[in-house]
């Protein structure tokens, strides 16, 4: 607590709710949706808000989700600060527009409560529908807790506007898990948030001759595209310092990568989103039993903080990456698994775990099966060579 | 209702357009293409305080290969079937900056989404429809040059009866396009536009009077708008205009509008021309035999009679 708050007050809101709160707070001028399971509570929250002149914007209800991030782009083109929220379904409609956005340099905002993709349809929640938009070129936060994604949405705006940055956001968040359940939140005061996240895109729009999305020969295409490589760095240290400055202002820091128990530990899970909270709980009960066993969460997802889990993972024996998506095909079929694999340049043994696919129920319990299964396992030869596909019928598993 | 604004005037001689133009030269436009033509009138009348939300196509590939642009006012493409949706943007956001100050009140801003009719009638209909819907104050122009001309001639649903396209071609069995040609109007209509219209290059103050007009209306407005194609008619790239007014004259198109509904033929045709003479100018219609074309000219005489029936008198006159 390093100063004087003007004010601040306790609420108890879902993740979704908790999202629309902090969009409301940081005088957003265009929003554009399409309902979709289990976003909607988030954009009739904000729709409920204009319409008690709370927010000054203008809502353009889309008749689809390409056209409501089609229609952000144009507002945030002509210097609009704009969101938007989808799932599953509704990012695949997007995800030609999603290249767009980035390619375009646009700092549209978007939440994405993660949920499975059809067919079979599920409305519950996985991590396959935003596992699709990493190759996107957007920043993508993965947040545990309705806290967090209230503090992520207003570090996401001054992420996003960053001039050295400027590129699309998403804040993800387990669906349903997440997006329907309350928890109590720290509001802070408009003035507060709106300080922190100044409004300072202005678009692109000026008098006379600009041409926005225009056609690149192989003469030019490749270094836009460099160009965005670059930003990505930039977000990975710019991300670094809005955490350590919100903290500065409110008190609250999440850093990129999250750690728990890791000081001594031999043996780490890695995990993204809500099932954080169930992995520390089943990493207390193994410590309990005398196993050194820690944790991380990645919180950003994209741009990877890979420096920061190798440093995390120096000396250590096993690292185990539990995904909530499958890439079919491939022998270690977790993506954030291969991920890890192909980008972190360490001997510790890696160990992919999917689990939790359409909404499978995942305990702290079941997370603690896992970590036994590995301890007991991670000396026998071809331990990590495939996945493991934890709480599916048919398939065996010693635990 | 009608707002009128200072700097959009109805012109009555093409003496009224002003000499500067906002849609310039050096494009890669085809030889004798007639989009250049339409989009520069439409520029002209629009004037400097105007931002364009085009749609992949012919005319966007042809008038913005980085570094260069044909377009002196702001240009915006972002994919082919959302110019509609990307315009509904741009007019919120500059609706909601005006409110808080940030943009002159007071500014005129003109906002023109511009489609071929690939963007419009197939893979842009349902963006074009939310926009209409929502009543955006937004000009929609559709440049129709009834194929996919950009990918190479295919097919489109504005292609008309009987026309060869590289996807409706001419076999053993099958002679072009079996159905009719999309009415994008009657869709128009549906939505209750305020302002609909149909134009023709070839009858340029007509055309350019309706751009003024449509952008005089406070909320959305359409513009359907013949566009000959050398390349994918298959003329001789002097004959764009020609050919644009011998569509008019044997009726195969009608310049019209309707302005809060009530329809007005605003070229009418004392005496029209045999169909033949509009067809004979095209290699896409090459193929087809007397009596195909005594078929074609069966319909447009079907639509003519409907056309004047709906007006209230004979606005298309006979065969000459």
């Amino acid at each position: 607590m390093t100063q004087v708050y003007k004010s601040k007050s306790l609420a108890t809101l879902s993740s979704n709710k908790a999202v629309a709160k902090a969009v409301g707070q940081l005088d957003v001028d265009v929003i554009a949706a399409y309902p979709i399971t289990p976003q909607t509570t988030i954009v009739e929250e904000l729709a409920q808000m204009v319409a008690n002149g709370e927010v000054k914007a203008q809502y353009i209800h889309v008749e689809s989700e390409h056209s409501a991030l089609s229609a952000v782009v144009g507002a945030s083109i002509a210097g609009a600060r704009t969101f938007t929220a989808t799932s599953s379904q509704g990012l695949e409609l997007m995800h030609e527009i999603l290249h767009i956005t980035s390619g375009l340099r646009l700092p549209v905002v978007m939440a994405v409560p993660t949920r499975a993709l059809s067919a079979p349809i599920s409305i519950w929640n996985d991590h396959s529908d935003i596992m699709n938009a990493r190759d996107t070129g957007w920043i993508i936060y993965f947040v545990s807790s309705a806290q967090e994604a209230y503090d992520t949405v207003i570090q996401a705006y001054r992420l996003a506007e960053d001039r050295e940055v400027l590129l699309p956001t998403i804040v993800s968040y387990d669906g349903f898990l997440m997006s329907h359940t309350y928890e109590p939140v720290v509001i802070e005061s408009s003035e507060d948030v709106i300080e922190f996240s100044p409004k300072t895109w202005k678009g692109y729009i000026e008098e006379g001759a600009v041409a926005i999305g225009t056609l690149a020969s192989p003469d030019y295409y490749y270094e836009f595209k460099y160009q965005q490589v670059e930003a990505m760095k930039n977000a990975l240290r710019k991300a670094e310092i809005i955490d350590r400055d919100f903290y500065k202002k409110f008190g609250r820091k999440y850093g990129l990568v999250e750690t728990y128990r890791t000081e001594d530990s031999e043996i780490d899970l890695l995990v993204t989103g809500s099932i954080w909270s169930s992995l520390k709980l089943a990493i207390d009960k193994a410590r309990s039993d005398g196993l050194r066993i820690g944790g991380l969460r990645l919180r950003l997802y994209r741009p990877l903080p890979i420096d920061e889990i190798e440093k995390i993972l120096a000396g250590k024996e096993v690292l185990v990456v539990i995904d909530k998506a499958i890439s079919y095909g491939l022998r270690v079929a977790g993506p954030l698994a291969n991920e890890i694999y192909t980008n972190l340049q360490s001997p510790v043994k890696i160990k992919s775990v999917v689990a939790g696919i359409g909404q499978r129920t995942v305990t702290h319990e079941d997370l603690y099966k896992v970590i036994l299964h590995v301890y007991k396992n991670k000396d026998s030869p071809g331990f990590t060579k495939h996945t493991l596909f934890y709480g599916v019928r048919g398939v065996e598993f010693d635990g | 209702m009608l707002s009128l604004t200072v700097n959009i005037r109805i012109p009555r001689t093409v003496w009224d357009l002003p000499r500067e133009d906002y849609f310039v030269g050096g494009h890669n436009l085809c030889a004798g293409c007639t989009a250049g033509t339409i989009v520069r009138n439409l520029l002209k009348v629009a004037g400097p305080n105007t931002i364009v939300v085009n749609a992949t196509g012919c005319l966007e590939v042809s008038t913005s290969l980085f570094p260069f642009t044909s377009w002196k006012v702001p240009w915006i493409h972002i994919a082919f079937e959302n110019a509609a949706a990307v315009a509904s943007g741009v007019e919120a956001a500059i609706k909601v900056l005006k409110e808080k100050g940030k943009i002159d009140p007071n500014k005129k801003i003109n906002i023109i989404a511009i489609g071929g009719d690939g963007g419009t009638f197939d893979i842009g209909l349902q963006a074009l429809s939310g926009m209409l819907e929502r009543g955006h104050n937004v000009l929609y122009v559709v440049y129709d040059n009834e194929a996919y001309m950009n990918t190479g001639i295919q097919r489109s649903g504005a292609t008309p009866y009987k026309a060869w396209t590289t996807t409706t071609p001419v076999g053993t069995i099958m002679r072009g396009e079996w159905r009719d040609k999309k009415d994008i109007i009657g869709i128009a209509l549906a939505h209750k536009v305020p302002y609909i219209a149909t134009a023709n290059p070839a009858f340029l103050l007509d055309m350019d009077k309706k751009f003024a007009k449509a952008l005089q209306i406070d909320g959305p407005s359409l513009i359907h708008v013949l566009m000959a194609c050398t390349t994918g008619w298959r003329f001789d790239p002097k004959l764009g205009i020609k050919i644009s007014k011998l569509a008019v004259e044997t009726a195969v198109w009608v310049n019209l509008e309707y302005n809060y509904g009530k329809l007005e033929v605003t070229t009418p045709v004392p005496k029209r021309k045999h169909v033949r003479e509009y067809l004979k100018l095209q290699g896409r219609y090459s193929h087809l035999t007397e009596e195909e074309i005594n078929d074609i000219q069966e319909r447009i005489n079907r639509k003519v009679e409907e056309i004047n029936r709906a007006v209230g008198k004979e606005v298309i006159g006979p065969l000459a």
